[in-house]
């Protein structure tokens, strides 16, 4: 099965989760999955054909909502990973200011190009399956693994 | 440091003037990017960018209850976020005037001592392993290479279980809170840790003998700081430069200039005005004398090397620190008995407090500010990427200047490596890499 990790606005929980996973699955992933986008294990990745994306992290700029769509566009499938990507929390935090604090952080927006809100994956993308967790649940991501393994007639992994 | 070494090619000429965008520098923690100008055969600037979108934590935690704000700011960062609990929670109880027990400050060493433990090995085994190999990633290692990959999951998995022990969780770990340990681990747990860390000890040598035989190497004349515990435990101790300075905690702000870098989403900062680099390389180069004795006997043909001014010793000083956390939570774990405490309530009170430890990527700070409600008036947190980010940029600029002719993708090629030497973690300074080079 063909699959991407990427990762937005986060702390990057579920993606340290994922490749602490690794510890007990590394050897039978690397039979069953072909990893064509991680940035975090690789630098030569491509976006094209994948089976199923795994998205972590809220999204907070428009040129990063562009990239999502991009990643929708190349995936059968995309999964939202971890609270901040299910439902933007904490990274859309910001979005709950009071005037104040929305006025003394108005010029970091237009200095880096963030949008007004933070929005979570599915404001912007359909999203086949979530993974809730901060980080992930790991029980929940096996299952959903082991779902699209089954879907793409791969073998049951777990 | 020269990269002639590089077996890819050399992506053609570097003598055109222009600029070099290296986009989504890869296996590090979070987002980056860097620009680099080179006109008329001169790099002109170097600006590393923190690319990780802010999160305003610093804004967020205005008016949330104190006690519950180590919770908040571990979502900081994912890999280091027992560092963020841990020190969060200090700087509360400095701020209340609480006083946690022998106990819960030993439990917070060996809850460091996993993630350390756990995060060293995710930076040198999965991210660096491979430029040793002259592989892109861990993904790549063929079947005769299995077993070292699968010693380096061992280590990982050890430090990832003796903090799930200690803290309940490697990452945003729960039982770990302001005064005390929600938990205690049982005797059936601690025997198992045990076993387990023993286990991979000798596994641990051979990555150390390893990342000693590495040639990669950039030298500079830098300060390093860190805080200097007599148990090298990365929590206590003063904070000491390679200068001879040696200042309380409490003073670190008065010694920091905060530099706004307007393309970054993160502050650099200068200690006593000049640059400096904190981490494994600054802990090993001012505290090596501390280390547990039994990875001193096993390790001291490793530390001839020590002081250092390589970066690229940094990793080595990391592989020294693994085996460290392994010898000196196994005493912790076989010489002590943890028991239930009684709960000593945490008082509610105004105050402000100093939380500082070291996390793996080095120095990190938190000041708070606290009202008689126990709410957060003030919050200011200098996290180790942001004290680096200014060295990191000279280093880059060092290496670009003396390699202008090895080719476009050498050159990108080495800039990463060399970034992933300092391990930046840009979801703490606020993510990781684009390369925008003019000139090639």
């Amino acid at each position: 099965m063909k699959i991407g990790w990427f990762s937005f606005t986060c702390s990057e929980d579920s993606t340290i989760l994922w490749i602490e996973l690794m510890n007990d699955n590394f050897f039978k992933w690397k039979e069953l999955l072909d990893i064509r986008h991680a940035r975090v294990l690789k630098r030569n990745n491509t976006l094209k054909d994948i089976d199923v994306a795994f998205v972590e992290g809220a999204i907070t700029t428009d040129r990063d909502a562009k990239k999502l769509m991009e990643i929708r566009k190349n995936a059968k499938k995309l999964v939202a990973v971890g609270s901040c990507a299910i439902n933007g929390m904490p990274s859309a935090q910001r979005n709950l200011f009071d005037e104040k604090l929305k006025k003394e952080i108005a010029f970091l927006l237009v200095r880096f190009n963030q949008a007004d809100k933070v929005r979570s994956i599915k404001e912007i993308v359909t999203v086949d399956d979530e993974v809730p967790g901060c980080p992930m649940d790991e029980g929940a991501f096996f299952r959903t693994l082991d779902k699209y393994l089954q879907e793409f007639g791969v073998t049951n992994a777990h | 440091m020269h990269i002639d070494e590089y077996s890819e090619g050399s992506g053609g000429p570097a003598h055109m003037d222009g600029i070099m965008h290296l986009d989504k520098l890869s296996k590090i923690e979070g987002h980056g990017s860097l620009d680099i100008k080179i006109k008329d055969g001169k790099v002109k600037y170097v600006k590393l960018k923190i690319t990780e979108n802010k999160r305003f934590f610093t804004q967020a935690v205005l008016g949330k209850s104190a006690m519950a704000l180590p919770a908040m700011t571990s979502r900081i960062c994912g890999t280091c976020s027992i560092a963020h609990l841990s020190c969060c929670s200090e700087a509360v109880e400095h701020a209340v005037g609480f006083e946690p027990t022998d106990q819960t400050i030993m439990l917070r060493k060996l809850s460091l001592y996993g993630m350390t433990i756990r995060d060293h090995a995710l930076h040198l085994y999965m991210f660096c392993l491979p430029d040793l190999f002259g592989k892109d990633s861990i993904l790549d290692f063929d079947k005769s290479q299995d077993e070292m990959v699968r010693r380096a999951f061992a280590i990982k998995s050890a430090g990832n279980n003796l903090s799930k022990a200690i803290a309940g969780r490697a990452v945003h770990a729960t039982f770990a809170q302001v005064g005390s340990f929600s938990n205690i681990p049982s005797e059936e747990q601690v025997a198992a840790v045990v076993k387990e860390l023993k286990s991979v000890r000798n596994y641990a040598i051979e990555f150390i003998e390893l990342f000693y035989d590495c040639e990669f190497k950039l030298e500079r004349d830098t300060n390093f700081v860190s805080l200097v515990p007599k148990d090298y435990a990365f929590l206590g101790g003063e904070v000491v430069d390679s200068k001879g300075i040696s200042i309380p905690k409490e003073e670190y702000w008065d010694f920091l200039n905060r530099i706004i870098i307007p393309y970054s989403q993160a502050s650099g900062y200068n200690f006593e005005g000049e640059e400096f680099m904190v981490g494994a390389l600054a802990r090993m180069n001012l505290n090596r004398a501390n280390l547990n004795s039994r990875t001193k006997a096993d390790a001291s043909k490793f530390m001839n090397v020590f002081p250092s001014k390589n970066i690229f010793h940094n990793n080595l000083a990391q592989a020294i620190e693994i085996l460290h956390a392994i010898d000196h939570s196994v005493e912790l774990l076989e010489s002590n008995e943890f028991k239930e405490e009684p709960k000593t309530p945490v008082p509610i009170k105004a105050g402000e407090g100093v939380g500082m430890l070291e996390a793996p990527r080095g120095t990190l700070y938190y000041m708070l500010s606290i009202n008689g409600s126990g709410r957060v008036q003030y919050g200011n947190i200098v996290v180790p990427t942001q004290q680096n980010q200014i060295c990191m940029e000279k280093s880059v600029l060092e290496l670009v200047e003396a390699n202008l002719d090895k080719g476009k993708k050498n050159i990108e090629l080495a800039i990463e490596r060399l970034i992933r030497a300092y391990d930046p973690c840009m979801s703490c300074a606020s993510h990781f890499l684009k390369i925008n080079m003019e000139g090639l």
